[in-house]
């Protein structure tokens, strides 16, 4: 069978899962000694400092927020939505992507996952810390955000279970809690290799309490692979209910532009792109900086080269439809939101949002390009900006001219939505930098199912 | 290795081997020993390996399942006991009872309880956490989490005898059999 396996990809041209020559050992040291061997290098050192730099921005962002309010920032009458909820979609639509890795590629046995599942859930979770961010801080009285929740209260009141946005808070706190359980199930066994190759008696402590006193016995593996499975079950409708849920947020209103019943699975398209975007522009550099070329191989960025342009042309084909269904609905408001997008004050924005978004990642289909580092890295920087450019457009131009001309107005972020937004980014980045130095950013257990080693023979 | 040791302070003997084609072999050399209580250990899963030593289901499945039911059930009577009972409210004409509403919030729950049920209730079948273990008094096993796969029959085995398991392990060509002290 493997043989066959192997046939079939020389046929095919594919670079192999994982490189040649590698042993138990040698996967298991590759990956422990990036964290507990290897001296900080200055790379590291720098991409933290403008992490933390980052993030210092954030914090000033929210302290002067939480002083003046939220009229800090653009947003204002008619569009109370602005920069929050655009960047509440686009990171939660990153964190996709790695769900989709770790749940759904391994309900399809898709194996090559193996190598980039681990730092795909971190993205996930820390993409979704971000997200999670953005509705609190706009809520004006962000102290009060656990009044969204259904609490006995002396007040007497209790949500309203027929608003998306009460479905949303369901939908990303579960979305929050089942990754950051799948991620840290994941991690047990490898939190018992890292406390027996540990070096010093501090670190053999700490992953020897994270991993419950791991002892890789047949039934607790029996045990963990029945959960595993059935985790990546349960998340694989997770995953594509957090997406329409937040799609709903807008279909369900009445706005042109935003209640549409194509929302659903483009929002979900959209957020898979977006987060296979990120996942290249983070594994790129990782496995080059790290020698990671052995695990993460070309095999892994094709493939993701590949996702990318699939679910891109959902995406073109849901910017397709929504302009013919605006066209051939006959509805005056809907054919002036698609001249308003093309033609109006934000055109610019659309326009980029096409280059973006669809025709540059067109050149994925040249094989060459797919195999090619610096090209996937560049087209993911700009599907990852296409994808923001996206949610605001979305956003936006529907909010700021809709029935009546008399209510139209005219949105432009402030400084504090730019601090806001790039401080956010610094979070993301002093996180996965955090992440790569403290906890194996390769699943080291599942690599060794990889080898051929592993199986066993009659 | 000290003979010193007397039965009753022995956890059990283990043997350790270089590839899981041998450890399941041996696993299943000593299932047809007569052996029962006995434990593979490998740095991944190995079907095969808990197969051998006769594990052949978990209740992990039902302990899910049982979860997701909980959530969902709990999920959607909280809806239903706002919306209706407690705190009515009006909203667009609609029923209180707009059960279709409902739905997201209680597949949401279902989810979740699922999952933190299947995790905690894992690692409670597993025993988890369990910061002491017998098998870790051996210097060997720590390679359990790297390249080396061991095979561990219990002194509580009615079978178990120290020297008539050690010469049955020796058969089975290990690289080492090392006693496990408790």
């Amino acid at each position: 069978m493997a043989g066959l396996e192997e046939k079939n990809l020389a046929l095919l041209d594919e670079p192999p899962v994982l490189g040649p020559g590698q042993t138990f050992d040698s996967v298991t040291d590759t990956i422990t000694d990036i964290v507990l061997k290897r001296p900080i290098g200055m790379g590291w050192l720098l991409g933290l400092a403008i992490g933390m730099g980052l993030l210092a921005i954030l914090g000033m962002a929210v302290t002067y927020l939480f002083l003046r309010g939220v009229g800090i920032w653009g947003i204002d009458i008619p569009v109370a939505w602005g920069f929050a909820i655009i960047n509440f979609v686009w990171w939660i639509g990153i964190g996709h992507a790695g769900t989709l890795i770790s749940a759904i590629l391994l309900l399809f046995k898709q194996t090559w996952r193996n190598s980039i599942n681990r730092f795909a859930e971190a993205m996930t979770l820390f993409a979704v810390a971000c997200a999670g961010m953005f509705p609190l801080l706009h809520m004006g009285r962000p102290w009060l955000g656990y009044w969204m929740f259904p609490y006995p209260n002396s007040m007497g009141v209790w949500p309203q279970f027929r608003s998306p946005l009460v479905w949303d808070v369901f939908a990303v706190s579960t979305y929050a809690t089942i990754s950051a359980v799948f991620w840290f199930v994941g991690l047990v066994p490898d939190f018992a290799t890292m406390r027996e190759a540990a070096t010093n008696r501090w670190s053999r402590m700490v992953y020897g309490a994270l991993s419950l006193g791991w002892r890789g016995s047949a039934r607790h593996w029996t045990r963990y692979e029945a959960l595993y499975i059935l985790l990546a079950g349960i998340s694989t409708p997770l995953v594509l209910s957090v997406h329409t849920v937040v799609s709903f947020d807008f279909a369900v209103a009445i706005m042109p532009g935003w209640h549409t019943t194509i929302f659903p699975p483009y929002f979900v398209a959209g957020a898979i792109y977006s987060g296979f975007a990120m996942v290249l522009v983070l594994a790129i550099p990782i496995r080059k900086y790290y020698g990671l070329e052995g695990m993460i191989t070309m095999r892994h960025l094709q493939n993701s080269a590949k996702i990318m342009l699939a679910t891109g042309l959902i995406v073109g084909y849901g910017y397709f439809f929504e302009t013919f269904i605006a066209l051939y609905s006959g509805s005056t408001y809907e054919r002036f939101m698609i001249h308003n997008r093309w033609f109006g004050p934000y055109a610019a924005f659309y326009w980029s949002l096409i280059l973006f978004n669809i025709l540059t990642p067109q050149v994925l289909w040249v094989p060459k390009v797919r195999s090619n580092t610096a090209w996937l890295f560049v087209i993911s920087l700009v599907v990852l900006v296409g994808m923001w450019l996206e949610r605001f457009v979305i956003i936006v131009t529907s909010l700021h001219r809709d029935y009546l001309p008399s209510s139209w107005g005219h949105y432009v972020p402030t400084r504090w939505d730019w601090a806001t937004y790039t401080g956010t980014i610094g979070l993301f980045t002093a996180a996965i930098f955090l992440f790569i130095r403290i906890m194996p950013a390769i699943s080291i257990f599942e690599i060794r199912m990889l080898l051929p080693q592993a199986e066993v023979k009659e | 290795m000290s003979h010193a040791v007397t039965a009753p302070t022995l956890y059990g003997l283990m043997a350790e081997f270089e590839t899981p084609t041998e450890l399941v072999h041996a696993a299943k050399a000593a299932y047809a020993e007569g052996y029962r209580e006995m434990d593979a250990y490998s740095p991944f899963p190995i079907e095969e390996a808990s197969e051998a030593i006769g594990f052949h289901k978990s209740a992990v499945p039902l302990v899910v399942l049982t979860g997701g039911i909980l959530g969902g059930l709990s999920g959607f009577g909280l809806q239903y006991w706002i919306n209706v009972i407690a705190y009515p409210l009006n909203i667009g004409g609609k029923p209180y009872d707009s059960w279709p509403a409902f739905i997201v919030p209680t597949f949401e729950m279902t989810i979740l309880f699922a999952g933190l049920v299947g995790m905690f209730g894992m690692f409670a079948l597993n025993g988890l956490p369990q910061p002491y273990h017998p098998v870790f008094n051996v210097d060997r096993f720590s390679a359990v989490t790297r390249d080396k796969f061991f095979l561990c029959v219990e002194a509580t085995d009615p079978k178990f005898d120290l020297v008539g398991t050690q010469q049955f392990m020796e058969r089975l060509k290990p690289l080492s059999i090392s006693e496990v002290p408790h």
